[in-house]
């Protein structure tokens, strides 16, 4: 099924839509969702996973988004909250943990835990598997798919895909604002002098985020609530070859307010080779907001962009 | 309840062990420990004389192996944790699944802790550190409020050890690489944060400038102390304000919740400061052992001390302190 037989033997990923990380009204993800059921993803990832007390979406909102998305032909996983704080979370990520129609995307422990030796679940990024032993301790409680975290590169998953365990699938994410951090302090309440528990639900006014700048008004981080974000879009188009090569098995999008499904359409079209990495990456450059970085990727500080150093090779291959 | 000491070096090890620690916590000189800064950490010689020092006076030795390996480096963590074995010290401090695998299965007997870089805020995390891998302690990441600490308490398998006193990741710890993100290193690969050789700092005519892989991360008018560039403690811009965003230079400090922390079942206190000098750990150590000790004398009379509280002032960052994420308004 991975595989395009019709043409090639070549290994092509398919692509996911990760979880929408910000606070969006509940009309805007209805209607989001709507389009990315057109959309030429094969996976939609749905839920919360930054901050418990966004409700405007309710867990049967998300049931019935999941539900719409898998008849219409994508396979959906469920995503869980990233830091766990309260009895409360616990008791809703048990909730979703037990659900028996959907896999579930753990991104804490706490949610490895509670599906270990009793169903197959996926690793979100903030899962820290770093090493072969522990991809082969999370594959043997039930894990078959897990996401690189972020800040590891290129040779590390090379090295960890010469003992990929049986039947794990690899997942890396290709594009947005990465997620950095979470604390137990929202910095969204506290740029607007508001506690946490009086927020006011303020993270419903910034879709992508609200804008940290240097003294030096260099955009440099995003605060979306609890969670931090990197101001430039991580976008590994280039590099997906590399992806090719490699045998990862899915390629992940992050949600952002404005042309998702462009984003998406030009990953797609170039899995499907209807266009180049070079022109995609062109064709990209309209859809990130405050700069780009492939730093990660390339084993080099996240922020950076490898483009700049790359484009005088484009140039001889005659793209760009 | 246990006060657990940090052990950057001999000196520091000796002043922990003189001054009242119950145990003390060290790491070796490379990348598998969470303070991996130059000059900082035990080679073999010191290692084996820290251990002896401090075991020949009934103080335990815990050796932190708690950053994580990439496949390249694998065996820098396995040597690790060997030689901790063969040290004999009294237990390891570990954050990586892969190398918590490994040392139950090298070495049964040896005792293994959860560290904060293992990020497990719940029971049901703790828990499956303990199904798995028989860790016989957590170090609780500074993110949860008092009631939330109780609440862990009760219902974890293992003991729970809380950060008690020092630099303040405002962070869930493991799970932070914005160190990386601005230097291609973080405390999960290298096991620093804001590591030194990404910072300089530069007199210019606005005020001095210390910078992170060139990015501006504070600005000092005359007659601002200067402190350390760790990057989510620096001033930002935020909707038109310039203000600490994330957090400002300051350390945590728990002494007035400690009948609190002993009456929800808290069985050890831990300081943070293995990059601070012999006299801090000496200073530091100090008065907790006295408040410990008073603390677990009368719980119900118990008030931090003005001369303990000034002296904890005095070494903290910033010359200030917080309640952190124990106090809901902090957060």
């Amino acid at each position: 099924m991975n595989r395009d037989t019709s043409q090639s033997k070549k290994f092509r990923p398919r692509l996911s839509l990760g979880p929408i990380l910000y606070y969006w009204s509940r009309d805007d993800v209805f209607s989001f969702y709507q389009g990315i059921a057109e959309a030429p993803v094969d996976i939609v990832y749905l839920g919360e996973t930054v901050c418990s007390k966004r409700r405007v979406v309710r867990p049967d909102d998300w049931l019935e988004l999941a539900t719409m998305l898998q008849q219409a032909g994508k396979e959906v996983v469920l995503s869980s909250l990233t830091l766990l704080e309260a009895n409360s979370e616990l008791s809703a990520l048990q909730k979703i943990c037990n659900n028996d129609q959907f896999m579930v995307e753990a991104n804490d422990m706490a949610a490895v835990q509670m599906m270990s030796g009793r169903k197959n679940y996926v690793t979100g990024p903030s899962v820290n598997i770093y090493n072969s032993r522990t991809l082969d301790v999370l594959a043997k409680s039930g894990l078959k798919r897990w996401t690189l975290p972020v800040e590891l590169s290129k040779e590390t998953l090379t090295s960890l895909h010469h003992e990929r365990p049986d039947g794990v699938e690899t997942e890396v994410f290709v594009f947005g604002r990465l997620p950095l951090a979470y604390s137990a302090r929202c910095f969204t309440a506290r740029a607007h002098n508001l506690p946490k528990d009086d927020c006011q639900f303020r993270c419903l006014d910034y879709p992508d985020g609200l804008m940290l700048r240097t003294r030096e008004d260099e955009s440099f981080l995003v605060l979306n609530g609890i969670q931090t974000q990197s101001a430039k879009t991580h976008n590994l188009v280039r590099d997906i070859d590399d992806f090719i090569d490699l045998e990862v098995d899915v390629l992940r999008i992050s949600p952002q307010s404005g042309n998702t499904e462009q984003v998406i359409n030009i990953f797609h079209d170039c899995l499907n080779e209807k266009m180049t990495a070079c022109d995609a990456d062109i064709e990209l450059q309209k859809y990130m907001m405050t700069g780009e970085c492939d730093g990660y990727w390339h084993g080099q500080a996240g922020m950076d962009n490898t483009a700049t150093a790359r484009a005088s090779i484009d140039k001889q291959r005659g793209c760009a | 309840m246990e006060l657990v000491c940090p052990a950057g070096n001999l000196p520091s090890l000796k002043a922990a062990v003189d001054n009242g620690a119950s145990a003390v916590y060290m790491g070796f000189r490379d990348d598998t420990n969470a303070r991996h800064f130059a000059g900082l950490n035990f080679d073999d010689r010191r290692a084996q004389e820290g251990i002896r020092y401090a075991q020949d006076r009934g103080v335990k030795v815990f050796v932190a192996i708690n950053t994580f390996p990439q496949p390249s480096g694998w065996s820098r963590w396995q040597h690790s944790v060997d030689h901790a074995a063969d040290l004999g010290v009294d237990a390891l401090i570990l954050a990586d699944i892969g190398v918590m695998d490994y040392a139950c299965n090298r070495w049964p007997d040896l005792r293994l802790h959860l560290s904060v870089q293992g990020s497990a805020t719940s029971s049901e995390a703790i828990k499956f550190y303990h199904g798995n891998f028989g860790i016989q302690r957590v170090v609780l990441p500074r993110v949860l409020s008092l009631k939330q600490v109780k609440q862990v308490a009760e219902s974890s398998p293992v003991p729970v050890e809380v950060f008690g006193f020092g630099s303040l990741c405002v962070m869930v710890e493991g799970r932070c690489i914005l160190s990386s993100y601005v230097t291609g290193r973080s405390p999960n690969t290298f096991g620093a944060c804001s590591p030194a050789n990404a910072v300089s700092w530069n007199e210019t005519p606005d005020g001095l400038e210390t910078r992170l892989n060139n990015i501006l991360i504070e600005r000092y008018s005359q007659g601002e102390s200067a402190g350390y560039p760790t990057l989510c403690k620096g001033r930002f811009n935020v909707s038109g304000n310039t203000y600490y965003a994330i957090e400002e230079p300051t350390s945590l400090n728990t002494l007035d919740l400690l009948p609190e922390l002993q009456s929800v079942g808290v069985a050890a206190i831990k300081i943070e400061g293995r990059q601070r000098s012999p006299a801090y750990v000496a200073q530091v150590t100090k008065v907790w052992r006295a408040a410990i000790d008073e603390c677990m004398q009368n719980p119900d009379s118990f008030s931090a001390r003005s001369s303990w509280l000034s002296v904890l002032e005095k070494v903290s960052e910033g010359s200030q302190t917080t309640l952190g994420a124990y106090h809901r308004p902090w957060q």
